[in-house]
Formats: C-alpha cells, structure tokens, sequence
C-alpha cells in the first residue's frame, strides 16, 4: 500500500531529463520521517487547490511535524499562502475555491463532506500577512474574541487568557496598561502580536502563519520570531515566508514551492530538514532559490 | 533652449487654466450653498417670532396667533418613529443580504428595485398605502402614514448598510473566520459592527429625509388639529401637515405660527443631518 502510493505520488515529479530517483524520493517527506519520535499534526496527501477551473496547487504531500516550525519557502504566486489557506480551510472562503485529496489533522480527516469547517479553523489558527485586529474592539477584546465567537464563554478566565496569550505573543509589557484601549492605536508591529494572541487565544493545535513579519521592520519581525520559538512548545507552527534567513533561523523543516513554467500549478518542490535544504538540497531548483541565485 | 520655452508657455496656459477653473468651482459651491443659507435664515427670522411656551404646549387654532403645534410635534414623532421601527429592520436586514450573499440574480433583483424604489414619487406611495391601509382600516390613522413612511426609508437604508458593508475590509471578515466564527457570528459581531458609523449615518439621513415628507401624509393621517395618540384610529397631526394648514390661513398671526412650525421642523432635521455627520466623521477617524 505503502510503495504503491510512493509510486502514484512521484508521478507529477517525474522528469525523464535529469530527475534521478533519488531526488524524487526527496520529495516524499512521509516515509522518510515515518518512525521518528516526533508524530505528523497534519498530513496532506496529493492535496490540489483550485480557483474556479484554474489548478493553483497540484499533488501536495506533506507531513507537518509536530511542535516543530515548518517553513514554507518560494517564488511569489507559487502557492504557498494557497496551501496554508487550505490547512484550515480558509480556501474555500475565497469564491471558487475547492480542494481535492486528503487532508488529515492528526490522522482526522479535515475535508470531509461532513466536517464543519468552523470546527476545523478552532483547531488550526491563522494569522495573516497584514495585521487586522478588529478595528471596533479594545485591545482585551481582541484577543478574546475567538473565544467569544466561538461561543464559549467562560468569564472567568477570559483575563487570564488575555494575559497567559499576550505573554506568549510577547506583548504584555508593551500592553499591559492599556488593555481597553483599541487595537488599532498599536504599530503595525504590535497588532501583529495581539492578532498572534488572539489566534493562541482559541488554544489550536495547529498556527499557521502567513507572511506574518513581512510587513514588519526588522525589530518587530525579532520579536514575532523569539514568540515562534517558544510557540513550538505548546503548538505546530506553519509558516509562510519570503525571507529566507528567517526560514533558516526559525524554522525545523522547510518546503519549498516551485513553478516550473508559468501557468502550472504550484507544486511542492523539495521537504526536508530546514539544515538540509539549506546546505545540500537535493533539487537545483531549491539551490537556486535559497542561494539567491533566483526568486 | 527652445524646447524649455514652448514647456513654459504651456505650463503658463495651464496655470491659467488651473486658476480660471479653481475660481469656476468656487463660485458653483457658493451657488450651492447660498440658498441653503437664505432659506435657514429667512425662515429663523419669520419663525423666531411664533416662537413661545404656548407654541410648544397649546393646539392649533384657526385664528389669533395661531396657537400651538403640540400635537403636530407629538404626530410626527410617534409618525417617524414608527416607521423607524418598520423600515430600519428592514433596510438593515436588506443591505446586509445583499453585501454579503447577494452577488447573486436575487440580489441584483433586489439592488434594481430597491433603485427604482428610491425614485418613486412619495405622493404614490401615499396612494398606494391609502388602498391598502387607509380604505381597509376605515379611516385615515397613524399606522398607515408610519407605513408610506417606511417605504420611503427602507431604500435609502438598504443602499447605505450595503455599501458601508461592503466597505468593510475583507481581512477583518477573513479574520474572524480564522478565528472559528460561524458566517453569522462574524457578519452580526465583527462585520456591522465595523460599518456601524456609516450605517447609522444612512438610518439618520433616512429619517430625515421623511421627517418633512408632506404629500403621502395627506393621504395616511390627514391631518388634525387635536391630539391623538392612537396608533390605527382617527386622523393625526404632523409638523408638515401643520405648517401647510397654518400657512393657507387668512390671519397674519397664524401664518407666523406657520414660520415657527417650519423653522422647529428645518431644525429637527438640520440636527439629524448633523448627528449623522458627526457619527460618520468619529466612526471616521479610529
């Protein structure tokens, strides 16, 4: 069963020119980790994305380690916010999105026809490119507002959430003494970690990070980084990145997403170790783009 | 050297030309603005005069001074809020539909009527809420001029809601949808609340505009010169009503009460287009 779909899933990536098979093997992360001692949060098998009829992301497997950072690396447009968008959903919220192969979150299927997707994104957190706290709530207010959302209301915890989330995001002291102020009167720097709280807030299992530091100056893109490092322990964090020293610096694993010729899908070109993709990937494409040959 | 020179000459014609068109724009705003002086003037000068405690407490009489305008205030308050009541509900419910579900032939229905709607002469609304509410319920009372009223503001709410809505940025809907709201939380707890500056803005606008209607009144309440506090019996004062009735009067006396009925309804609304603004500077500015 096993071999047979190592078969079926190398397919896209074969290349008669000069993919050996060693490199496509590569690209298979799930056997290759299968057996360590860290277990698979998500796992996405041959996972397509579409916009209406254009395929954006095509035969994705990954499997996402857990409490570990994974980084996701690539080109612009070659579906890297696409794919996180899928891990909890929110794809299907842009008008046309669709989805097809399977996604597990600790082995629970995550696109069934009956899974609730509002039950999904509970479990698996986001945070997006350009901080968007709600801009009509108090700072306090924000960060419960998953919380309130999601209809559980437990009063009182509702501060020491706020306070333990902050904590985390690394903004309390910034914060502490005007909790009922708004979230918009904070730098851009600083909404980004209430909009972290707020996600942590919810208790996922899984963060997902689009871009989260790429609209930020390097003191503040610093500070979301050291709050990453001490999310790992609690929570699997995904990210999206354009930088690649920050992938290197954070991260435990890190895909690469590659275009080959314009029009195609994205794919997943190569997962593996971040150390590894770093200093000798298996595919050229990926050395290209961390040495900045490219992209 | 030459080339420099021909720039110069244009760049002078289009100075010329920003001056002369600057001035143009001036001059138009003051056209603009100037009747809506002359008439907030003219009429605090006739009407100041009318104005007394009794103005404010008495009824209408027929000759002397006019009396009072009491029950006319009362009508028009119990007239306007009802149709709030009515056809806030509505124009909310209708503009949240057609921001967020109606990219759809049922929304653009719904979008093309509700312009066509805007257009209606309110004189046939008031025909047509006398056919359905005035004949069937034997005689003219408030219900029925709350309802041609109503009408008249569901349009102009349901535009607004829709378009302050949709104004809403997407990242704040996306948001709360990472966050695990249902559609329905994050529409009622994060998007209105977002747009609520600008959709109260439309709901004042709203009643403002309705506040002074006068020809569906004449068809719905009639007019009295009593006061009636009843909801769906017998005819009801309103300031509209009231100032045309005091200004086809032969006696001077009553003809100022009329001044002084018009400057307390130009008034009613000025402060709501006033609180509207303000709302929509406040909500404009976090």
């Amino acid at each position: 069963m096993e071999s047979e779909k190592t078969k079926e899933e190398s397919k896209p990536f074969e290349d008669p020119e000069k993919k050996p098979d060693a490199r496509q093997r590569s690209v298979e992360p799930q056997p290759a980790y299968r057996g360590e001692p860290a277990a698979s949060a998500m796992v996405a098998e041959r996972l397509s994305a579409y916009y209406g009829a254009f395929k954006a992301l095509a035969d994705i497997n990954i499997s996402i380690q857990q409490n570990k950072i994974t980084a996701l690396i690539g080109p612009s447009g070659c579906g890297k916010s696409t794919f996180v968008r899928c891990l909890n959903r929110m794809h299907e919220v842009t008008p046309g999105g669709r989805i097809e192969g399977k996604l597990l979150l600790y082995g629970e299927d995550v696109c069934g026809r009956d899974v609730d997707p509002v039950q999904v994104r509970r479990k698996v957190g986001m945070v997006f490119q350009k901080p968007n706290p709600f801009p009509t709530m108090s700072i306090y207010d924000n960060v419960i507002a998953g919380l309130k959302l999601g209809g559980r209301r437990k009063s009182s915890e509702l501060s020491e959430v706020v306070e333990r989330t902050l904590r985390q995001a690394a903004l309390w002291d910034e914060v502490k003494d005007k909790l009922k102020e708004s979230g918009m009167a904070l730098s851009g720097g600083q909404q980004q970690r209430l909009c972290i709280a707020r996600t942590l807030a919810v208790e996922p299992e899984v963060v997902l990070m689009d871009e989260p530091a790429s609209a930020l100056d390097p003191v503040s893109t610093q500070k979301i980084e050291d709050a990453m490092e001490e999310l790992k322990e609690r929570y699997t964090v995904v990210i999206v990145t354009h930088n690649m020293q920050q992938a290197a610096r954070i991260s435990d694993y890190t895909g690469f997403f590659y275009i080959e010729n314009m029009g195609d899908p994205g794919r997943l070109w190569e997962f593996d170790e971040t150390s590894k993709i770093f200093s000798s990937p298996n595919r050229k494409e990926t050395e290209d783009y961390v040495t900045g040959r490219f992209g | 050297m030459s080339q420099l020179a021909t720039t110069s000459a244009r760049y002078r014609r289009r100075k010329l030309l920003d001056k002369a068109m600057t001035v143009m724009a001036y001059l138009c705003t003051l056209a603009a603005i100037v009747p809506l002086v002359l008439v907030l003037v003219y009429v605090a000068i006739k009407g100041l005069g009318a104005w007394s405690p009794q103005f404010f407490t008495g009824l209408p009489q027929l000759f002397g001074n006019g009396g009072g305008i009491y029950n006319a205030i009362i009508g028009t308050v119990i007239i306007v809020g009802l149709a709030s009541l009515m056809g806030i509900p509505f124009g909310i419910m209708a503009g949240i539909y057609l921001a967020e579900y109606g990219n759809n032939h049922l929304g653009s229905l719904i979008r093309f009527t509700t312009d066509v709607m805007t257009g209606i002469p309110s004189i046939v609304v008031g025909i047509f809420a006398y056919g359905l509410l005035v004949v069937s319920m034997g005689g003219f009372n408030a219900f029925a001029g709350a309802f041609s009223l109503a009408i008249l503001m569901v349009p102009i709410i349901t535009r607004t809601t829709e378009e302050m809505i949709r104004l809403v940025p997407g990242s704040i809907r996306e948001a709360a949808l990472a966050l695990g709201a249902p559609r329905w939380k994050t529409i009622v707890y994060v998007v209105v609340p977002t747009a609520l500056g600008g959709i109260m803005t439309g709901i004042l606008l709203s009643i403002a505009r309705v506040a002074g209607e006068t020809a569906p009144l004449i068809l719905t309440i009639l007019g009295s010169n009593f006061l009636n506090t009843r909801i769906f019996q017998g005819p009801v004062a309103a300031l509209p009503l009231q100032i045309y009735d005091f200004s086809r009067s032969p006696y001077a006396g009553v003809i100022e009460a009329a001044w002084g009925a018009s400057l307390v309804l130009v008034l009613m609304v000025l402060i709501l287009s006033l609180a509207a603004r303000l709302i929509l500077a406040r909500r404009g500015s976090t």
